[in-house]
């Protein structure tokens, strides 16, 4: 008879596993501030943008219309935390290559020095496609003001190596405009977790309409 | 004399284990300058990033011009460099506040690093070497 109390632990555990895969994973949360629209609190979203990329193409919130994406600041002659950042990016641009659902956004903190062509240049040499990765440029304060809705802080500072101190989040932002994760961009194991995030998000936008909207 | 033989014994487990350490890594303060000069924008695996900032690991450039890296090392780097095959041409900034000897000792580190095995510069000759310099490798001087 040990052979049917056998089956039948096999049986439930099969049973147990088939329902862990197919429970949805907790979706993540909506990190952004809770803010008064119209009579009713709702979480901030990433506010209205003009920017312009590495090809002199427009990159505006309507770029990344039905998409998630990922955002992060940086400049190109940054001589500190920069060049791991934009590793890990390419990390995650290469694992998302065919994922048309998720695009990359890197702003540069150093509009004097990062025109157009510096960002083509850049970009270009790392060989990145620039309808999946947008280099952007734009007006310092417009660049400067975002940082702050996407988590970072960038301040001009002479006396650092480059000229700037400037917060190395990479974050991800969902089809509604709100910030679901973010990592430290210098930090490998928090990258690894943050490209599970980055998977969950995919798995939810497959699954449901888009949380908070 | 009961405690004779253990302390014997634990001064030669002691000795045994400073040794190892050493031979384990004779470049521990080149590594410790590499980590907190070098390797943000080199990485710690010396493998630069893609396109834009040269390798250090099995680098064809560190083979052949072992002569300036004292140089690069201090004063940085502008222009066009052929590494393994590719052409960098960023600015390199270098690094003014380490000494002579301090740059020996990265230069050794990374010479030896990663699969690296391209010799050991000494003191004198990267003493000699950053008496002839005093600008960018690469720029007009």
């Amino acid at each position: 008879m040990r052979w049917i109390a056998d089956t039948l632990i096999a049986f439930t555990l099969l049973i147990v596993g088939v329902a862990a895969c197919d429970s949805d994973p907790e979706p993540l949360p909506v990190l952004n501030k809770r803010v008064e629209v119209e009579g009713q609190m709702q979480p901030q979203r990433i506010p209205e943008f003009t920017f312009i990329n590495q090809d002199s193409q427009l990159v505006t919130r309507e770029t990344f219309a039905g998409k998630a994406y990922v955002a992060d600041f940086f400049f190109t002659s940054c001589p500190t935390i920069c060049p791991i950042m934009t590793r890990n990016m390419l990390k995650i641009y290469r694992q998302f290559e065919e994922e048309e659902r998720l695009l990359l956004l890197s702003h540069t903190i150093d509009p004097g020095r990062d025109s157009v062509g510096q960002l083509h240049r850049y970009a270009e040499n790392i060989g990145v496609s620039s309808g999946k990765w947008h280099f952007v440029t734009g007006q310092k304060d417009s660049l400067y003001a975002i940082a702050d809705d996407y988590f970072n802080v960038v301040v001009e500072d002479p006396t650092l190596p480059g000229g700037y101190d400037h917060s190395g989040r990479l974050v991800l932002i969902d089809t509604a405009g709100h910030i679901r994760a973010y990592c430290n961009g210098t930090n490998d194991e928090e990258v690894q977790q943050f490209i599970k995030d980055i998977q969950r998000l995919l798995h939810e936008m497959e699954n449901s309409e888009p949380a908070g909207s | 004399m009961k405690w004779k033989i253990p302390s014997l014994l634990a001064a030669s487990v002691l000795f045994a284990l400073l040794f190892s350490d050493c031979q384990d890594n004779p470049y521990k303060q080149g590594e410790i300058l590499y980590t907190n000069y070098c390797a943000s924008c080199h990485m710690d695996d010396g493998t630069g990033l893609q396109g834009n900032i040269p390798p250090l690991a099995n680098a064809d450039y560190l083979k052949t011009d072992q002569d300036k890296l004292a140089c690069i090392t201090r004063y940085g780097m502008v222009g066009e460099v052929m590494v393994n095959g590719e052409t960098y041409n960023n600015v390199m900034p270098g690094v003014p506040e380490l000494s002579a000897f301090e740059i020996t000792n990265v230069i050794n580190y990374i010479n030896h690093a990663w699969g690296n095995d391209y010799g050991l510069a000494k003191y004198d000759e990267v003493k000699a070497a950053l008496e002839q310099c005093d600008a960018p490798v690469g720029s007009a001087q």
